[in-house]
């Protein structure tokens, strides 16, 4: 049923859905309505699992990784700060294999403060072993919350559903809630190992050699690697089931393109309208959405991209000292395509600014009229 | 496997990785004795989580979690929590952590947790100084006393964590000692049958650290007991003070004297352990009388 809610309701909508077992959190700017959210269904005995209101997110992490052990679906989320303290429990979460579903509202990251959309603090945990799915609308959140509890259960890796502050968070739009049936045949019952079988005690994360600690992290690789056509099949099932598909990665008007537009998240929406007034003007832009991070969709960005000769990164986020971390990314996963020197990084909306058509449309002139790439990023600011 | 045929109950192994004379070894011994093997137990880094035995050796004959440093009390929590939802739970939960665990990085943590009253048995296994990494000053280190990054002597007292706990109003909360053994294994029998967080506070001499000798860890943790350093109790619901054993009121000196971290010790510092002993203690008496009237 179309319903009109926020990009955070949505999510809370979602996990509800899943029948999610244990929610562990903690209130932050802008996540807290799905926190509160699900209290309020707790209150009112509708929300089918139990809330733990922890002090901390680093504890709350702490509680959804053992109670994941222990063999129950579990669900936090979180934002900026809070996933910055969260960061050791995120490795931990990943390294011990559990199937930990987080929703991340993008924020800032301080200082200086501030409550707005940025993507480099679920950026920052890259190398934490989490997948990472960033999506474009509040529909697409909810949708991607069930397809992690589906992903994170079957892989036995967390994974992190990645919403902007604000652009999503708290914009409402009509959202299709699926029915519970519909999801109940979609996302099966929980079949977790459990890891403290008391007829079969063993030991859960003791200290390894170096081999073994090296062997580990192989082992964690191998299954990101796999997740890669895990996720791709989970989605095509999503699509059969509900009518609506994402793909790891989304590309409009890329074949004959002269230039192609690479986006994540809400800026992508505002993309596919200055693709479209382009087109109308002559000329020839395309677009590739990034929905999936970690894994990094490699083969299905060559495919797409290897022979586009020139390419604009958009960035809402930054490694300080490098470039927007999209566009590194973008161009160590291209970096053996026959096509050289074409890439170039814009940082735009960083901080919450908005990025309107108008803008999207300078990025556009601009790298088109660019006699050279620069190695660095082109800093969008307001004219 | 001698060792599990000839004792049946015990459920810590022999092979574990204490130092010779270590405290903590007979402390978790008779812990998990007393928990029975029918549990699940959370280990941090601590010196609990080296003699739990690396991989893919285990000391300990129940499944144990070896999570984060700061982190017992939730991770407990959360296994506790699943193990309800599971239907289980009649399993019981413990957690055990050092002082550093205890007292410092996880005193956030485990405040959490006791405030919402989780279901688990929480064991601060207290050897007073960061003795997993090599002898540094924590906030359960008695003043004065000798560690790595206290040269000198420690110029803190020791943090009162029995009366942080007490605060939080828990349904349990017990000191322990390795040098009393009935004592102790009944309070975790005890706190068993209990429902909501328990909190089980063990000294637990470490022979390496305190400068002592390999056969002195039963004799430093009774010493400890019989000068009122560190006194047996119970605190039910957080106001109801209960004393466990009587000491013989010896002075402190007949415990400071055998511990090399305490070598260096003025008289007038022996002084002020003994005067800062008698005036926690009569605390402690009053806290015990007013409730008995």
């Amino acid at each position: 049923m179309k319903r009109f809610l926020s990009g955070n309701d949505a999510v809370a909508e979602a996990v509800r859905l899943c029948r999610t077992q244990l929610v562990a959190a903690y209130p932050i700017t802008p996540q807290t309505p799905i926190y509160e959210r699900l209290s309020e269904w707790e209150a009112k005995d509708e929300l089918g699992g139990e809330m733990m209101r922890t002090e901390s997110e680093h504890s709350a992490m702490a509680a959804c990784l053992s109670a994941s052990l222990t063999g129950i679906r579990t669900f936090t989320a979180t934002s900026s700060q809070g996933l910055a303290l969260m960061h050791e429990m995120l490795h931990f979460a990943a390294g011990c294999r559990t199937s930990v579903v987080m929703a991340n509202v993008n924020r800032t990251l301080a200082a200086p403060w501030a409550f707005w959309s940025d993507q480099t603090d679920s950026l920052s945990q890259r190398d934490t072993g989490w997948i990472q799915i960033y999506c474009e609308d509040g529909q697409e959140a909810l949708d991607s919350v069930i397809q992690a509890f589906r992903l994170a259960e079957k892989v036995l890796l967390p994974c992190m559903v990645i919403l902007e502050a604000h652009y999503i968070s708290h914009f409402m739009e009509p959202v299709d809630v699926p029915d519970q049936a519909l999801v109940d045949s979609f996302v099966p019952k929980v079949d977790l190992p459990r890891r403290f079988d008391l007829d079969n005690p063993g030991y859960v994360m003791p200290t390894v050699n170096q081999k073994q600690f090296m062997e580990f992290k192989r082992l964690s690789q191998e299954a990101m690697e796999l997740s890669l056509e895990v996720i791709e099949g989970i989605d095509r099932e999503f699509a059969a089931v509900f009518g609506r598909g994402y793909g790891i990665i989304d590309s409009v008007n890329t074949e004959d393109a002269d230039l192609v537009l690479v986006t994540t998240a809400s800026i992508t929406s505002t993309a596919r309208i200055a693709v479209a007034r382009l087109r109308e003007k002559g000329l020839k832009i395309g677009l590739v959405k990034i929905r999936l991070f970690r894994p990094f969709p490699v083969q299905a960005l060559r495919d797409v991209l290897d022979k586009a000769p020139r390419i604009a990164v958009i960035d809402r986020n930054i490694s300080i000292g490098r470039e927007g971390i999209f566009c590194s990314e973008l161009k160590a996963a291209l970096v053996h395509s026959p096509v050289k020197k074409r890439i170039q990084g814009y940082l735009a909306g960083l901080g919450g600014v908005d990025v309107d058509v108008e803008l999207l449309e300078r990025i556009v002139m601009d790298c088109l009229e660019r006699k050279e790439v620069l190695d660095g990023p082109v800093w969008m600011m307001e004219e | 496997m001698l060792a599990e045929k000839t004792q049946p109950d015990e459920v810590m192994r022999s092979g574990h990785l204490a130092c010779p004379g270590c405290g903590h070894a007979i402390g978790v011994r008779m812990v998990l004795k007393a928990l029975g093997n029918r549990a699940v137990v959370v280990v941090v880094p601590s010196c609990v989580a080296v003699i739990s035995g690396p991989f893919p050796n285990a000391a300990f004959g129940l499944p144990v979690f070896h999570s984060a440093f700061e982190i017992a009390a939730p991770t407990a929590a959360g296994i506790s929590r699943a193990l309800k939802i599971q239907g289980k739970g009649d399993i019981p939960v413990l957690a055990f952590a050092g002082d550093g665990g205890t007292f410092d990085i996880g005193l956030q943590s485990l405040s959490g947790a006791a405030d919402r009253n989780e279901d688990f048995i929480y064991v601060c296994m207290d050897n007073e100084a960061y003795m997993n990494t090599g002898i540094q000053v924590s906030s359960a280190t008695p003043q004065f006393a000798w560690t790595g990054t206290s040269p000198a002597g420690n110029t803190r007292r020791k943090k009162q964590i029995m009366e942080i706990m007490a605060a939080h109003r828990i349904p349990y909360a017990a000191t322990a000692s390795i040098g009393f053994p009935e004592d102790l294994m009944n309070k975790v029998k005890r706190a068993r049958e209990i429902q909501g967080t328990r909190f089980i506070h063990i000294l637990s001499p470490c022979p390496t650290g305190w400068k002592m000798g390999e056969d002195m860890s039963p004799v430093a943790a009774a010493a400890a007991v019989e000068t009122n350093i560190f006194p047996l109790y119970e605190i039910l619901d957080g106001i109801h003070y209960k004393l466990n054993y009587q000491s013989r009121n010896l002075p402190v000196e007949k415990y400071l004297m055998i511990q090399g971290r305490f070598r260096h010790l003025k008289p007038q510092q022996i002084e002020a352990v003994q005067a800062e002993t008698d005036r926690l203690w009569k605390g402690l008496i009053r806290r015990v009388g007013i409730e008995s009237c």
